[in-house]
C-alpha cells in the first residue's frame, strides 16, 4: 500500500475516475496545465488530454453554467472552484441551478457534478480563501456536501462523489492536504456519502466532528485518556445529508455529547447535530450537549486566525465541562 | 456622456438588420432567405396561433386557471421566426417569457400548462426533446448554454445550443461570461437577446451606455448582429446563420432582436402605465410582425382569411383540451416532491418526511 498526503488521495481519485469513465471532466481555474494551484490535478492534463482535463477562463459563475450544461448532455464534471470563499460567485450555479435541476425536470435530469474546493483555516490565506461555508450548502435541497478529514477517506469519498448522480460540494481542508500521510490502496474503493465513521471508540463522551476539527478532537481525546476520560471520536464526512443513526447510537452509548466544528456557532452544522441529539436521544442525556466552534464573526485572515479557530484544548475544556455538569 | 470617435465607429457597425419593412415589402431581397411557400405559410400559422394561445393564457390567469404567465404578443416573429431555424435535435435554453419555442421544439402544450402551475409533470421534457426548463434566474440560461454547446462539440454533434434573454438579462454578469466561454472555446452556441425595450420597467437606455446589445459580442471577440425583430423573414436568416456558423466550427454569435412586449411584463400585478406611454405602445403596434407579414403573404397570394379563422378555431380548440388534459393530472403531493429531490435513494431526513406526509397527505 502507498503512503500518500491527502492531496496526492484526490489526484489519484479523480485519475481513476479519469480512467473509469470517459464521460468524466475535470476542469477549473488552472487546473489544466498548472495542475491547480495546490496541484490538485498535477500531471492529469498530460496523462488524459486537453479535452478532458482543461483550464477555464476565470469566471466562477460559468464554471457552474458549463457544468450544468454539460450535465444535460450527459458529461460528468469535477468542477474546482479554486477556493470556497469564491463560492459566492458561482452560488447561483450549484445552489439556484443544479441543486434543482432533478426537482426542475420531475427527475428527467439530473446534474452529477462534484464542486472540488479547498477551505479551512490555520494556513494564513488572504480574505476569502479560508471561510467555513459548508452551512449555507446544508441548507439547500438536492445537494450533498462531503468534508474528509484524511487521506484514505478523502479518495473513497470522492470516488463516490464523483459517481454520485447528484451535485456534490467537496470541501478539503487546506491543512490537511499535506500535514500527514496515510495508507492508501492504490486500487479504487468507496466510501458511501452520508455515512459517518468512529475515528476512536470511547465510553464516557462523543465527540461529533468533521474536517480538520477531527485530528485536532483526537488529540483532545488522548488528553483526556490521560484524565481518565474515554472520549469517542465521530467522523462525520458527509455534513448533509448528516448520519443520524451513527450519531444517536453513540450518543446513547456514552450519554454525553459534545459537537466540534471549525465554523461560526449560529444556524451550522453543530446546531444541526444538536437539533438531531434533542430530538431523537435527549432522554439518554445526562447533560447539556456541548459545542466548541469559532465565533459568530469573519473569519480573520491571518492576524487573529490561531485564537479564533477552535483547538484541542477547546475540545478537551468543553469534554470536561460536559461531564461535570 | 461624450463618446470617443473610436467609440462611435465601433458602435456605428451594428446597424438593424431588416427584410420585410412595416408595410410588408422586402427592402433587402439578397437577403432574403429560401423558404417554401409551405414554410413561409407555416411561420405565419405559428404566430398566428402564439398570438390566440397569448390572448387565451391571459384570459385564463385572470380566471386563475393558469399560474405564472409572461406575455409574449409583440414577440412572436422573434421567438417563432428563430425557432424555425433551428434542426430539430438543437438544444434551446428558454428564459421564462420563451414557452412558444419549447412548443415547437416538443413540448407538449398542456406540460406548459403545467409548467405554468409549478407542477413537476410540466418539466418531464419528453425523451428526445432537447430543452432546458424555461429559467427564472435572470441569465442563469446563458453559461448553461456553453456547457450544452461545449457537449455538443465534445460529442461531435453538428447541432447547437440557442438561448434567450432580455435586454435586462444583458446586464447581468453571466451574459457576459456565457458569452465569453463561448468564445474561449469556440462552442456552437448562438445568444439571442429579445430586446423588448422594458426590463419590468427600466427601459433600456438606463441598462447600459452601450448604443446596442449586439455590441456587446466586440468584448467577448465574438460576432454580434442587430436585427428587427418584428420582422420574421430577417429573425429566420439571422438565426439560420448564427446557427450555420456555429456547426462549421465558426463560432458563437450574439443576436440582438429589437421587439416588444405588449403586455404587461408578467400577470401577476405589473402595470406598463407607470413605465411605458401610449403613444410608444401605438409606435410599437405599427411596426406589428403578424400585420407585415400577412400583408407580404397575402400580395403572394399565400394567405386569407378564411386560413386564418381556421387556426384562430384550431388554436382555441387546442388550448380547450390542453387545460383539460392539465386539469385531469393528478395533484402534486409533498410525496412527489420529496422523490424527485434526488436522484437516487433518498436520506433518512428525507424518509422519514416522507412518512409524514404521506399520512398528511392521505387525510
Amino acid at each position: 500500500m502507498a503512503q500518500m498526503t491527502m492531496i496526492q488521495a484526490i489526484t489519484d481519485a479523480m485519475r481513476n475516475e479519469l480512467k473509469n469513465d470517459e464521460k468524466v471532466l475535470v476542469y477549473g481555474e488552472d487546473v489544466g496545465n498548472n495542475g491547480g494551484v495546490f496541484r490538485a490535478t498535477d500531471g492529469l492534463q498530460k496523462e488524459f488530454g486537453e479535452e478532458r482535463v482543461f483550464d477555464t477562463p476565470l469566471a466562477e459563475s460559468a464554471i457552474g453554467g458549463l457544468a450544468h450544461g454539460l450535465s444535460l448532455t450527459g458529461y460528468r464534471s469535477v468542477m474546482e472552484l479554486q477556493f470556497f470563499g469564491f463560492v459566492f460567485e458561482a452560488f447561483d450555479s450549484i445552489a439556484g441551478q443544479m441543486a434543482r435541476l432533478h426537482y426542475r425536470s420531475g427527475g428527467v435530469y439530473n446534474a452529477p457534478v462534484t464542486i472540488r474546493s479547498p477551505f479551512g483555516g490555520g494556513v494564513k490565506t488572504p480574505e476569502m480563501h479560508a471561510d467555513s461555508l459548508e452551512g449555507l450548502m446544508a441548507q439547500t435541497p438536492g445537494l450533498k456536501v462531503v468534508i474528509p478529514s484524511n487521506p484514505y477517506d478523502a479518495k473513497g469519498l470522492l470516488i463516490s462523489a464523483i459517481r454520485d448522480n447528484d451535485p456534490v460540494v467537496f470541501l478539503e481542508h487546506m491543512k490537511l492536504y499535506r500535514s500527514f500521510r496515510d495508507e492508501v490502496p492504490e486500487e479504487e474503493y468507496t466510501i458511501p456519502l452520508g455515512k459517518a465513521d468512529v475515528k476512536r471508540e470511547g465510553t464516557d463522551v462523543s465527540i461529533i466532528t468533521y474536517g480538520a476539527m477531527v485530528q485536532a478532537s483526537l488529540k483532545a481525546a488522548e488528553q483526556l485518556e490521560k484524565d481518565g476520560i474515554s472520549a469517542e471520536v465521530i467522523d462525520l464526512r458527509t455534513v448533509s445529508p448528516l448520519d443520524i443513526e451513527a450519531i444517536i447510537e453513540s450518543v446513547e452509548k456514552t450519554n454525553h455529547a459534545v459537537v466540534v466544528q471549525e465554523a461560526q456557532k449560529q444556524a451550522g452544522i453543530a446546531a444541526n447535530v444538536v437539533a438531531e441529539i434533542n430530538d431523537r436521544a435527549i432522554l439518554s442525556l445526562e447533560a447539556p450537549v456541548g459545542r466548541v466552534t469559532a465565533a459568530d464573526t469573519i473569519f480573520p485572515f491571518a492576524a487573529a486566525e490561531d485564537t479564533w479557530l477552535p483547538n484541542d484544548k477547546d475540545i478537551a475544556a468543553k469534554v470536561k465541562e460536559t461531564l461535570n455538569f | 456622456m461624450k463618446k470617443t470617435k473610436e467609440l462611435q465607429k465601433v458602435e456605428d457597425q451594428f446597424e438593424m438588420f431588416q427584410i420585410l419593412d412595416e408595410k410588408g415589402k422586402v427592402v433587402n431581397k439578397d437577403a432574403m432567405p429560401e423558404l417554401s411557400d409551405e414554410e413561409l405559410k407555416e411561420m405565419m400559422t405559428r404566430m398566428v396561433y402564439t398570438r390566440i394561445w397569448d390572448q387565451r393564457a391571459i384570459s385564463l390567469n385572470r380566471q386563475g386557471r393558469l399560474g405564472f404567465y409572461a406575455p409574449v404578443a409583440g414577440q412572436e416573429a422573434s421567438m417563432i421566426g428563430s425557432q424555425f431555424a433551428l434542426d430539430e435535435k438543437d438544444w434551446i435554453l428558454p428564459g421564462y417569457r420563451d414557452i412558444p419555442q419549447i412548443y415547437y421544439h416538443g413540448l407538449p402544450l398542456h406540460q406548459a400548462f403545467l409548467w405554468s402551475r409549478g407542477h413537476f409533470k410540466g418539466g418531464q421534457v419528453p425523451e428526445g426533446v432537447r430543452i432546458m426548463l424555461p429559467q427564472i434566474i435572470i441569465g442563469a440560461q446563458i453559461t448553461q448554454t456553453a456547457g450544452v454547446a461545449m457537449g455538443l462539440q465534445k460529442d461531435g454533434e453538428k447541432q447547437i445550443a440557442i438561448t434567450y434573454t432580455g435586454d435586462g438579462g444583458a446586464s447581468q454578469g453571466d451574459f457576459y461570461e456565457g458569452m465569453n466561454f463561448a468564445g474561449a472555446y469556440n462552442l456552437p452556441a448562438v445568444f439571442i437577446v429579445q430586446n423588448n425595450r422594458f426590463a419590468i420597467s427600466v427601459p433600456v437606455e438606463k441598462q447600459s451606455a452601450a448604443k446596442t446589445i449586439a455590441q456587446k459580442a466586440v468584448a467577448a471577440g465574438i460576432h454580434g448582429e442587430q436585427v428587427d425583430g418584428m420582422d420574421i423573414l430577417a429573425v429566420y436568416a439571422a438565426t439560420q446563420k448564427a446557427r450555420e456558423r456555429g456547426v462549421e466550427g465558426e463560432g458563437p454569435t450574439l443576436l440582438e432582436f429589437l421587439t416588444y412586449r405588449y403586455g404587461p411584463h408578467t400577470m401577476a400585478g405589473d402595470d406598463p402605465t407607470r413605465y411605458r406611454t401610449s403613444e410608444e405602445d401605438d409606435e410599437w403596434e405599427k411596426k406589428d410582425p403578424l400585420v407585415r407579414f400577412r400583408k407580404f403573404l397575402e400580395d403572394k397570394k399565400l394567405w386569407s382569411e378564411d386560413e386564418e379563422e381556421k387556426i384562430v378555431e384550431q388554436a382555441k380548440e387546442d388550448i380547450k383540451a390542453a387545460i383539460k388534459e392539465a386539469d385531469g393530472t393528478a395533484k402534486q403531493k409533498v410525496t412527489d416532491l420529496i422523490d424527485i429531490t434526488f436522484s437516487d435513494e433518498e436520506p433518512t431526513n428525507l424518509q422519514e418526511q416522507r412518512e409524514y406526509y404521506e399520512k398528511k397527505e392521505s387525510k
